[in-house]
């Protein structure tokens, strides 16, 4: 379903990317690991296209989507949540669930100003979305407050919330564990694979905590300063000997 | 530290010697055909130093004094306040703004013909008010050149009643979609921009098409304007004295009352009264609308917004235009309100005036916009003796309002959509 081929950034003289290659099938959860600084999200960033990669393919669904705008392939449904979250944290939690669907209320102004019954509707079935979603990520007693007022680990679930509502096909979750205690890394393990299993995404994972990585992953790519240094099963990099000296074997 | 204060000070003053003595010291006097140099009377010369010694103490002593405003939003008593919460808040709002709208309908049945006049060119500020509101303070667009819409809608009105003879009511949704096309056209390359590009780009429109009125000499009249602009009328009644155009009748003789001028500033009051209202309640609207939340969303986390789909220029350029279309709608009761048009109503000045108004109002907030188009229409007409410092006291208000209130006289608190409590 996605193809990443030879993808390389640059960066003025620092080739932060170099030859990456991926693919995500349907119904899968892939991941890519790498030591801090190895072009993770970079090439994220590139998928997403937040960045022009300077060189390679992105083929989304039979289709080429390297260098279009970031909100076309948001559209397309690859949609992704961010290393350091980024939630619209003036508004409250609900809203930020409403905005993501802003293409589902694509009505028309004068319906919106008129308040018309079919608009109605639709605004409803909006908010039973956003409530369904919240439910699951267990933030429904928080739907009314500012976002900016959850804590840490509810910030990153609602963020994953807030991709979901936009109905996606394939998510890319950026570090998603990063600053949970444990409990809540169990939780979110769970939640990523109901989201496989139940809703039939595929997820690319950046994740530095091996234990969820091993988990749920039915393939890693590690790279490393930017070039792909393995690929396989869970177990075959567990026993690659490159990854070992390189990057488990620092840690 | 001290010494380093000194010498900033020091300079200063004599920057400021420097700027004001070869300006106000001296003057151009003509005798006959030739100019003479004369220095000036030594009230002015004192004036001059008083001024460097003034901006002196104030460099010395800086660091106190802005320390001493610094305190002010302390005195503040709303400051520190909860805000009340959102239900109670919106009773007490709706309420307000019934009681006003009351007084504002009955008002002028009292009150004299010139307040009459003048309440309506309020209505007209309150009105672009709103409008640059949707596009500075909810989609966080800097527009330094708003009033070119306004004056796309005031002419689109001259002259389809010129040309064409159209009346004021289909003038009035024409000049609006008028102005919102042109937002649409001009928005659609200057969105690129960003903050103080942008600013600046939009001035620079906003005169362009000042300049174009004034230089299409035989479609605009020029520097002459545009006059005979027509009345509104009222299913066909005119409020003159007499009735100009065939098949209508006339105010006064249909209802069989004397003819009395008041009629038609009345009529036009009320007319801005009521467009003020719609413009309100439809801005209102669209803030708890998809677009609304777009605006909010883009202006809080753009990255984000556009990683859901969002796109930076749709967004953008739906506020921009939907602010051009309510300046339209301005602009069509400004030119028939005044019967006369020309491109002098239309300077950069105009556009900073709305701009302050939203600004001193708190920007995104409905209720401190019109609280300020009112301060900032009827003040200067209460206080005519100090006209001349009109713009003194101006740029002194907005400087204060930056140290003591920031965020705006009554800042915006949106009406959030609420989640209810399922089952
Ligand atoms: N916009 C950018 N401009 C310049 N260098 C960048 C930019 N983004 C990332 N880099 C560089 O690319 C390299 C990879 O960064 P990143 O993809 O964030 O790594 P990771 O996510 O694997 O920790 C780093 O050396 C970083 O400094
Ligand atoms: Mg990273």
């Amino acid at each position: 379903m996605l193809e990443v081929k030879d993808l390389s950034m640059r960066f003025g003289g620092l080739l932060a990317v170099d030859q990456v290659s991926l693919d995500v099938k349907e119904h899968e959860i892939v991941a890519i690991i790498g030591p801090n600084g190895a072009g993770k999200t970079t090439v994220f960033n590139c998928m997403s296209g937040f960045y022009k990669p300077t060189g390679g393919k992105i083929v989304f669904e039979g289709q080429e989507i390297q260098g279009k705008p970031d909100y076309k392939i948001s559209r397309l449904g690859l949609v992704r949540t961010f290393q350091h979250v980024r939630l619209f944290s003036k508004m409250t939690v609900v809203e930020n669930l409403l905005v993501a669907q802003h293409r589902h209320l694509n009505t028309n102004l004068l319906s919106g100003i008129l308040n018309t019954p079919n608009y109605r509707e639709k605004e409803r079935k909006s908010l039973d979305r956003a409530a369904y979603w919240l439910d699951r990520v267990g933030l429904t007693d928080m739907a009314n407050r500012e976002a900016g007022n959850l804590a840490y680990g509810q910030q990153r679930r609602l963020e994953i919330a807030r991709c979901m509502v936009t109905e996606p096909k394939l998510l890319m979750l950026d570090e998603p564990a990063a600053g949970l205690n444990p409990a809540e890394t169990k939780e979110l393990n769970q939640l990523i694979i109901s989201l496989k299993e139940d809703y039939n995404v595929s997820v690319v994972l950046i994740e530095h905590d091996m234990s969820l990585v091993m988990d749920i992953s039915d393939r890693i790519n590690v790279i490393n300063q930017g070039r792909p240094l393995a690929s396989g099963t869970p177990d075959e990099i567990r026993r690659n000997d490159d990854v070992i000296k390189a990057y488990l074997g620092e840690a | 530290m001290a010494a380093q204060n000194f010498k900033h000070a020091l300079f200063s003053a004599v920057v400021t010697l420097i700027i004001s003595y070869p300006i106000l010291g001296f003057n151009l006097v003509s005798e006959g055909i030739s100019v003479q140099l004369e220095g000036a009377d030594t009230f002015t010369l004192v004036g001059v130093f008083a001024a460097a010694v003034v901006v002196f103490l104030f460099q010395l002593f800086r660091d106190t004094i802005m320390g001493g405003l610094g305190k002010l939003p302390a005195l503040n008593p709303m400051a520190n306040r909860p805000p009340m919460p959102q239900r109670k808040r919106l009773k007490v709002e709706s309420v307000l703004l019934t009681l006003m709208l009351i007084g504002a309908l009955f008002w002028p049945f009292i009150a004299s013909r010139g307040a009459v006049d003048l309440a309506t060119l309020v209505l007209i500020y309150i009105m672009l008010a709103l409008g640059l509101n949707v596009v500075v303070g909810l989609a966080g667009l800097l527009d330094l050149g708003y009033v070119a819409f306004y004056a796309v809608g005031a002419y689109s009105f001259a002259l389809l009643s010129q040309y064409f003879g159209i009346s004021f009511w289909f003038a009035l949704p024409i000049g609006a979609l008028l102005a919102a096309l042109f937002g649409l056209v001009l928005g659609f390359p200057v969105l690129r921009l960003r903050g103080d590009y942008l600013a600046i780009v939009t001035l620079g429109f906003g005169e362009i098409i000042r300049i174009l009125l004034n230089n299409m000499t035989n479609l605009t009249g020029g520097p002459n304007g545009i006059g005979g602009i027509p009345d509104p009328t009222l299913f066909g009644m005119e409020f003159g004295r007499r009735v100009k155009e065939e098949g209508n009748t006339s105010f006064h003789e249909t209802f069989g009352i004397a003819y009395a001028g008041e009629h038609k500033v009345i009529f036009l009051y009320l007319i801005a009264l009521v467009l003020a209202v719609i413009t309100a309640l439809v801005i209102r609207r669209l803030m708890r609308m998809p677009v609304g939340r777009a605006w909010e969303a883009l202006r809080e986390d753009e990255i984000a917004a556009k990683s859901l789909g969002l796109s930076r220029t749709a967004v953008k350029l739906s506020a921009f235009t939907i602010g051009a279309f309510f300046a339209g709608f301005a602009g069509t009761v400004f030119a028939s309100k005044q019967g006369f048009i020309s491109p002098e109503s239309f300077v950069f000045l105009e556009s900073a005036i709305i701009l302050a108004i939203v600004v001193l109002g708190g920007m995104g907030s409905q209720m401190g916009v019109i609280l300020a188009a009112i301060a900032v229409t009827i003040l200067p007409e209460l206080a005519r003796e100090f006209s001349e410092y009109r713009m003194l006291i101006f740029g002194a208000a907005m400087v204060l309002m930056m140290v003591w209130r920031p965020q705006g006289l009554l800042p915006m608190r949106r009406i959030h959509i609420e989640l209810k409590p399922q089952g």
